[in-house]
């Protein structure tokens, strides 16, 4: 079946690609088009920072701390200057005078502790790996080399590992002001009201473990200098954020720097920030008066690249009998790390508005404490903070539906908002646009054969088969299109979220379109011409867009939390309006008519109800000429303009994953998934397709594989691609999309965002899928990742909990055909909670972990 | 300095290396073949993936000097006259690439896969290419474009990447 499904694919792409050299009579939004950027990317004709050489150049190498936390008591790098080739080595005390402290842009409260951030230790270290000196020599095997020349004391200090013990009193400390960064807090309705008296309280604790984001390309820093201006080439998703904030830490006046992003490999959130390494390649390039180059190791990128995620998150559920929730609540604590990055406070705040997911209720209560440790600093990974918060809710809806017998999709419909209630104001205070769960759901439901599959899974419980089949649920919104500035600044942002672009017609009729956004695998070279064609009526081939160099490109926010499409293609079309108005003034005084009986059409001007016309190349052609203009008229035909959305767009879709799991041995694989999104308006399904599947994978990593992992010493043990495991294609099966189109109302291009949805959505589809699987053996939880060892040993200890039960296993009475509610989990009010075995203890809330449903006569 | 022979995408150089330097660094620092990235320093992702002597060989896994008198294939060598190899027209057709880092690699290890098994199903194809990581497409598309350039070649058979041992053999005989 797989085999003919893929035939089929195969020949409609066969198809698809056939059409690719036709004229552009057709409109290009929507069209499958293959990507301009391919060429030099299948080629290797690519500008990778690695690749960069200039003449002269220098390579640097750090030496990096082997401790979490210990005070320098010296640092001797006089033997590693006297080594072959080498030209310079420092220590942090050398640069401590102008290297200044890396920003935070995101101080989210008034309170919230901002500790200095050197961006190489002078007096103590308080991560694994954090740059203690450095070496600048004529190659890099040289400067590798050199650093073992470099002597460092170091006094150890105790790590802080745990949030929890962190928050203690008389914890050791990461900074002089203690361990707690700031506490965020949100509410909306009346949550004790919808808590009290509620029939049942779905009460957990999730740990979402520490990511390392694992761009495959890792991080390169070039700087230079003429000895007046310098430019800085760097692996970044946001060489216009750079440049500025740059410019506010080095002092270099900001129209002396110039700030490149190449061709980047992938970021994901990684280079969504202002990295120690990129200002100290700075200040070696002034102090040396010579262009050098830093590019990391994996290893070093594993420890030094910012991590992700990492929040301890408690959820309670308030819903009535039937499924309909009243209220939820939320505590987070969240991991800083070390220090607070450019965003780092802001990640759990971006998940703040979306613990209530796709659903209506009567109360939101959200607390969240930045907590610091020890460790790498975290900051944005791909959704950063959404996925997080929609974990939670479908993880703890998952529960409900579970609790009460209801089948998992039948409680979310019993609570979502229907398509009639859009525009819908949330309980969390954001407007929900549009959307259409209803559709999203059913077309999913019908793909992935819901009704078969939990039929088959009837079928394996009742055989006590030891291979269990689990399907996971998770139907998901999210907010993007990083943001209106407004919403930005309530939120004590440090920058607003707008996007600009330019479009210049050139004198042969070619176009460029010069955007703020920063793509690095996105494909904005070819949706933005896709865009500009429709917009101008120009052949896809005639437009060229150009990006990345703050000298080509000079204003812009850049590329992160799905804001590209919304906010820098909104305005990319608002430019190419820009011109075209223009051109009709132009064509109108070339043709004598008034420029409003002039129609557009095609890419032509024509006098309505006329023949006569001027093309848009024609026009180009005359507005340089220049010979007969309108009075008063510019000799050129562009436009610049700049977008600010007033709302946040919500993507929204359904995902279902099917798992089997062998509780022998605890090996999990995915069966099936299929992932309906709505995006909205789409401008290239191929990209779209493409954003979907890698997202999707990256949320599985999260499920099943991915853990930085610290020993007692506070060390990263995960430093290798040996140890911190991604998906490879064998550990993953073939992802089955389909759509549903709502646009989005806050934009013309009605467009929703795509790039953080798959990540979002499939996490919570495949642990649910695994609960799913495990609760007739009395599982409740695994936690993330699901490794075959996890899922052993939470069977084992269920079973031990239990005893006899798993064995004895069948299918209670469903209250829904199909659907196996656990037998021994006692839901009727007063009923004694059945014994909760977690497969790990969860440090940290007092949480009542065993109660499912409030005792008689209320709750909490 | 030990002195090596070593043909590149067609062009022969003779070099002093470092009994240390790899592969990969040849090829980038000193032959300004940077169409070959570096992901990790494990040997565990495949960007830097290469044909030695018609095979697969991870670059970063080899040193310069164990080149010596081979031939060596990359990325950039694999397009004839202009034209595109299969495998980088199914690359480009089935949006198997994103930001494109891990393609390079990818076509290589995929190129070598087919040679293996020309007609792989879809699990040969994840297998065959368990060595070479990809963070951006998720492989749904990576996997469709080596079955439609196995279908490709099948119809049309490329001719042969230089310095395929095939070749050798034949010349050789
Ligand atoms: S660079 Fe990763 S395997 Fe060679
Ligand atoms: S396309 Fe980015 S890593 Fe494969």
């Amino acid at each position: 079946m797989t085999e003919e499904l893929d035939a089929g694919l195969v020949a409609g792409r066969i198809a698809e690609s056939d059409q690719m050299s036709e004229p552009s009579a057709e409109r290009e939004m929507g069209r499958a088009r293959r990507r301009k950027e391919d060429a030099r990317l299948v080629t290797g004709r690519t500008m990778w920072t690695d690749n960069i050489q200039l003449p002269g150049m220098l390579y640097v190498a750090f030496l990096r701390s082997p401790m979490a936390h210990a005070r320098i008591t010296g640092v001797n790098v006089s033997a590693a200057r006297s080594r072959p080739g080498v030209v310079a080595a420092y220590s942090g005390r050398d640069l401590a005078g102008e290297q200044g402290s890396l920003p935070c842009a995101w101080p989210v409260t008034e309170d919230i502790v901002i500790p200095d951030h050197p961006p190489m230790a002078v007096d103590e270290v308080r991560y694994p790996g954090e740059a203690v000196a450095c070496v600048v020599a004529t190659d890099r095997y040289r400067a590798a080399d050199a650093l073992e020349a470099i002597a460092v004391d170091y006094e150890p200090l105790d790590p802080v590992l745990d949030m929890t013990e962190a928050l203690a009193e008389g914890a050791p400390k990461v900074h002089e002001a203690g361990n707690r960064a700031f506490t965020w807090k949100f509410a909306g309705g009346d949550i004790d009201a919808a808590f009290r008296d509620a029939p049942v309280v779905i009460d957990r604790t999730y740990v979402q473990q520490r990511l390392i984001p694992t761009a495959m390309e890792p991080r390169a820093v070039v700087a230079t200098t003429d000895g007046d201006g310098f430019t800085l080439y760097s692996a970044t998703q946001i060489p216009h954020v750079l440049r500025v904030m740059l410019a506010m830490t080095t002092g270099i006046p900001e129209h002396k720097l110039r700030v490149v992003a190449p061709d980047v490999g992938g970021g994901f959130g990684s280079k969504l920030q202002v990295t120690a390494e990129e200002v100290l390649a700075l200040l070696l390039a002034r102090r040396l008066g010579r262009p050098v180059k830093w590019t990391e190791s994996r290893s070093e990128g594993n420890l030094t690249v910012h991590h992700g995620r990492d929040q301890l998150q408690r959820i309670a559920v308030a819903a009535d009998r039937d499924g309909r929730i009243r209220g939820v609540r939320v505590e987070l604590l969240a991991d800083m790390g070390a220090y607070l990055m450019l965003v780092t406070p802001g990640v759990p705040l971006l998940g703040a508005f979306m613990y209530n997911g796709i659903y209506k209720m009567d109360a939101y209560d959200f607390t969240c404490t930045g907590v610091f440790t020890t460790k790498m600093p975290t900051d944005a990974y791909r959704g950063a903070g959404r996925p997080e918060a929609t974990f939670a809710i479908e993880r703890a809806v998952d529960e409900l539906a579970h609790e009460l017998g209801i089948d998992p999709v039948e409680v979310r419909r019993r609570n979502w908002i229907t398509r009639e209630e859009f525009p819908y104001t949330t309980i969390a205070g954001l407007t929900y646009d549009s959307g259409d769960y209803e559709a999203a759901t059913e077309k999913a439901l019908a793909m992935f054969g819901y009704d078969e599959l939990r039929a088959e899974q009837a079928d394996r419980r009742e055989r006590r088969d030891p291979v269990q089949l689990g399907i996971g649920v998770s139907t998901y919104t999210e907010m993007c299109g990083l943001a209106p500035s407004r919403v930005l600044g309530s939120l004590s942002y440090g920058a607003g979220g707008w996007e600009h672009a330019a479009v210049r017609l050139l004198p042969t009729g070619k176009v460029e379109v010069v955007t703020g956004t920063s793509p690095h695998g996105q494909g904005h070279e070819t949706a933005w011409s896709q865009i500009a064609a429709d917009a101008l009526g120009v052949p896809f081939e005639d437009v060229s867009v150009l990006h990345g160099d703050t000298s080509v490109a000079h204003r812009g926010m850049d590329t992160y939390g799905s804001r590209s499409l919304v906010v820098g293609g909104v305005a990319v079309l608002a430019a190419c309006e820009k011109v075209k108005e223009r051109a009709r003034e132009l064509a109108a005084h070339l043709m004598e008519a008034s420029a409003d009986d002039v129609e557009f059409d095609g890419g032509r001007f024509r006098v309505r109800g006329t023949d006569e016309g001027r093309t848009i190349q024609e026009l180009a052609l005359a507005a340089f000429a220049a010979h007969d203009l309108p009075g008063g008229f510019e000799p050129r035909l562009d436009a610049e303009a700049t977008f600010d959305p007033d709302n946040f767009s919500f993507p929204h879709g359904t995902h279902l994953c099917a798992v089997e799991v062998d509780t022998e041995t605890g090996r999990c694989a995915i069966r099936s998934y299929v992932a309906v999104d709505d995006v909205g308006s789409v401008v290239n399904p191929l990209i779209v397709e493409g954003q979907v599947h890698g997202g999707i994978a990256q949320g599985v990593g999260q499920a099943l594989f991915e853990e930085a992992v610290h020993d007692a010493d506070g060390n990263l043990v995960t430093t290798t691609m040996a140890d911190y495991l991604i998906p490879s294609a064998a550990d993953l099966p073939e992802f089955t999309t389909g759509r549903t189109e709502t646009p989005a109302t806050s934009n013309p291009l009605g467009v929703k965002g795509v790039g953080e949805a798959g990540t979002i959505a499939s996490t919570p589809a495949v642990v649910n899928a695994i609960t799913d699987a495990l609760r007739p053996y009395g599982v409740r939880d695994v936690r993330m990742p699901c490794t075959p060892e996890r899922i052993w040993r939470a069977l084992a200890e269920a079973e031990a909990a239990v005893p006899g039960q798993a064995p004895a296993t069948g299918p209670a009475p469903a209250a829904v055909p199909g659907f196996a509610p656990v037998p021994t989990h006692g839901s009727t009010p007063g009923a004694a909670p059945p014994p909760a075995p977690a497969s790990e203890p969860i440090r940290g809330f007092v949480a009542p972990a065993t109660s499912e449903s409030a005792p008689e006569g209320g709750a909490r | 300095m030990p002195r090596i022979t070593v043909s590149v995408d067609g062009v022969t150089y003779e070099e002093e290396v470092e009994p240390r330097l790899l592969l990969v660094h040849l090829l980038r620092d000193r032959l300004g073949k940077t169409g070959t990235p570096v992901g990790c320093d494990t040997g565990n992702c495949g960007a830097c993936t290469v044909t030695l002597d018609g095979r697969s060989a991870k670059s970063c896994s080899v040193l310069a000097v164990q080149a010596d008198g081979s031939e060596v294939v990359t990325v950039e060598g694999l397009a004839r006259d202009g034209r595109w190899h299969p495998m980088q027209e199914a690359f480009h057709a089935e949006h198997a690439l994103q930001c494109g880092y891990c393609t390079p690699g990818m076509l290589m290890a995929a190129i070598d896969l087919l040679r293996d098994d020309p007609d792989p199903s879809e699990e040969a194809v994840r297998r065959g290419l368990e060595g070479n990581l990809c963070r951006c497409t998720g492989y749904t598309n990576i996997v469709r474009a080596v079955r439609r350039a196995a279908a490709e070649m099948s119809r049309a058979p490329h001719e042969r990447m230089p310095g395929a041992a095939e070749d050798r053999e034949a010349a050789a005989s």
